[in-house]
């Protein structure tokens, strides 16, 4: 016999409430923000989709989001085969496993401002160790606080040391998770070392490496503290990534409306791009 | 073809893993390596293979010096225990994976991976990647690949280990049919004695990183050279007691004394073991020449074909195998009756003397 009634509301509730605080009353507010415009003293006035609009007709934003792409482009084009090439060169037994996993995790340990504040002092021209060592020893002209491509680069490479282990954590946790018998396979097969990488430890990082693309994708997108603390968005814009850009917006000019409508656009970028990466990347293992 | 090892030798870390092994090994039969969990098998194979390097000694495939070749210079397969394929080739590519590192020409691949789905019965899979398989039809699969090689060896390292006991009976089946008339040696790698009685060929009775006895299965299983190798390959546990010969007598404790006849009765005087299969370790008397044994019952299993009872005899525990059913009653005293035609006799060094 089958009974139909609505208990299983019950059951739903608890998730639905912890989503709601945690997730869709915070962004309720934003939503609240996006859509009016306010002086102070809490009076609001309607506005629409006028922020929007505004938003998205903006070169200042169209600037910003280019930006970030390249930014968040190039990093995953070198952290991803970076880390899976320091993985692959790890050892996978013996005395150095230990000591190379805890080097690897020591970037990751230190908090982010720490980062920033690290890269900048290490990075001035003049008294950086660094900045010293390029302009005075190897005689390189290079000056991240004045020069663009400068700052460009000590950004990139600071994300870099920042969160490449990330990749290679989970890049070596696929590897040795592959028994040794496929490797004796392949070597009696005559397999070349390519073979190996293409048609067993490739197949076999897959999964951790989907999910190593997706939090890459995910924290360089939303990156904020480290470039803001290195050059603080510049030269210039320079360096202004979205999240620089959107708290100049919101606690700089305080302009509160934009900055609500931008970080919704924000959200959905990020949202949209994460799932077309999961899609397509899980869609593969379908066909 | 064969495979010859003189006086191989394997150490790591100091500790002898393979102490000296000879061996011939040749086509035309199964040659199984049989031992315990830890005996040496997969050590040894691995040395044949080229996986490993010999510390010592020399190995040779057809005549010619294998021992400091790589492993895919050597023509040889290896079929593990875990279901080894590639897997995000499908099954066809797995097949004709080690034909295209060898630079087949394709419609040579085709044929030989065709041949080799038929015997397998995979032709249907074909197509598919090896995790849309079965457990069965991934180890086809990587059997499949090695009998395509076409090599001069094919080591089986306990192949049907994880497979479940129908599927492992019906490939075991097969596996003597399947590689006949192909010309390579068989190497094949398992701690059960049954497998090595039921695929036949020669044995290899391997023990502590050592080959204690080699020759026709069931040559060896009738005349075991020494102690460990009638342990090795008796399943149950063969019954081993120490024993006092004096005169023409055999006393294994005060009570338990038997007259020795034949080879065993022109012994020496003095301490010899005496070891005996539990199928001839009886709850009924066959005869009035078997040896009344009275032990305590510790353990017992009805298969419902047969019964055994694990029993205590003075310091050892002896195991009795009868036919039937047999009301044994755990902890209580129960009669057996040993066949002393079937004993094996051996010397304190572990030598069989008679």
């Amino acid at each position: 016999m089958k009974t139909e009634n609505q208990k299983a509301w019950f059951f739903v509730l608890p998730v639905l409430l912890l989503v709601a605080f945690n997730a869709l009353i915070p962004m309720m507010t934003v939503v609240n923000y996006s859509v009016q415009e306010t002086f102070g003293d809490n009076v609001f006035f309607w506005e629409g989709l006028g922020w929007f609009e505004q938003i998205l007709r903006s070169d200042r934003f169209h600037a910003a989001l280019g930006r970030q792409f390249l930014f968040t482009g190039m990093i995953l084009i070198i952290e991803i085969p970076l880390g899976v090439i320091i993985a692959l060169s790890m050892p996978r037994k013996g005395f150095w496993v230990p000591i190379c996993l805890v080097t690897m995790a020591l970037p990751m340990l230190i908090p982010w401002n720490v980062v920033g504040a690290m890269w900048n002092i290490f990075t001035l021209p003049d008294i950086g160790l660094l900045g010293y060592f390029m302009n005075h020893t190897l005689g390189i002209d290079y000056n991240m606080t004045q020069d663009p491509l400068a700052a460009w680069i000590t950004i990139i490479v600071m994300d870099v040391w920042h969160w490449t282990s990330l990749v290679v954590l989970l890049s070596y946790a696929g590897l040795v998770s592959i028994p040794d018998a496929y490797y004796q396979a392949a070597k009696i097969d005559g397999a070349s070392n390519w073979s190996v990488f293409r048609y067993i430890q490739l197949p076999k990082m897959k999964q951790v490496l989907t999910i190593a693309i997706l939090l890459r994708f995910m924290d360089s997108f939303n990156i904020y503290t480290e470039p803001f603390v290195l050059t603080g968005g510049g030269p210039g814009n320079s360096t202004t990534l979205l999240s620089i850009d959107l708290v100049k917006i919101a606690l700089g000019q305080f302009d509160l409306g934009p900055a609500a409508a931008m970080s919704l656009i924000y959200f959905a970028i990020t949202l949209l791009v994460s799932w077309l990466f999961y899609t397509l990347m899980t869609q593969n293992d379908q066909k | 073809m064969t495979v010859e090892l003189k006086n191989v030798t394997k150490s790591v870390g100091g500790v002898e893993h393979i102490k000296p092994v000879s061996l011939r090994l040749e086509t035309g039969h199964f040659n199984v390596l049989l031992g315990e969990t830890g005996a040496g098998k997969t050590s040894l194979i691995k040395l044949m293979a080229g996986l490993d390097k010999a510390a010592s000694g020399q190995i040779l495939i057809n005549g010619q010096d294998v021992t400091r070749l790589n492993p895919q210079k050597r023509n040889i397969s290896l079929v593990h225990q875990f279901f080894v394929n590639y897997p995000h080739m499908t099954v066809y590519d797995n097949i004709a994976s080690p034909l295209k590192v060898a630079g087949m020409a394709k419609s040579e691949i085709r044929d030989r991976v065709e041949e080799a789905a038929k015997i397998l019965q995979l032709e249907p899979m074909l197509a598919r990647r090896p995790q849309e398989l079965s457990g069965g039809q991934q180890q086809r699969c990587a059997l499949a690949r090695a009998i395509a090689k076409e090599s001069s060896a094919v080591f089986l390292d306990e192949p049907l280990a994880n497979l479940d006991y129908k599927l492992r009976e019906e490939l075991r089946d097969q596996l003597p049919e399947l590689f006949a008339g192909r010309g390579a040696v068989v190497v094949y790698a398992t701690s059960e004695p049954e497998e090595a009685l039921l695929l036949g060929g020669h044995t290899a009775l391997m023990h502590d990183g050592t080959v204690t006895q080699f020759g026709p299965t069931a040559e060896i299983y009738r005349n075991p050279k020494n102690l460990a190798s009638a342990r090795v390959f008796s399943n149950p546990p063969i019954n081993a007691a120490p024993i006092t010969k004096q005169g023409t007598q055999a006393r294994l404790n005060a009570n338990v004394k038997w007259e020795l006849t034949g080879k065993a009765a022109d012994l020496a005087d003095g301490e010899y073991t005496v070891a005996v299969r539990p199928h001839y370790v009886s709850p009924i008397r066959h005869s009035a020449a078997h040896v009344p044994l009275t032990g305590t019952v510790q353990v017992t299993e009805l298969s419902g074909s047969e019964s055994s009872a694990h029993f205590t005899l003075g310091a050892e525990s002896w195991v009795s195998l009868a036919p039937g059913v047999h009301p044994y009653r755990v902890g209580e005293d129960h009669e057996f009756f040993m066949d002393p035609s079937k004993c094996f006799y051996f010397a304190p060094d572990g030598a069989l003397v008679a």
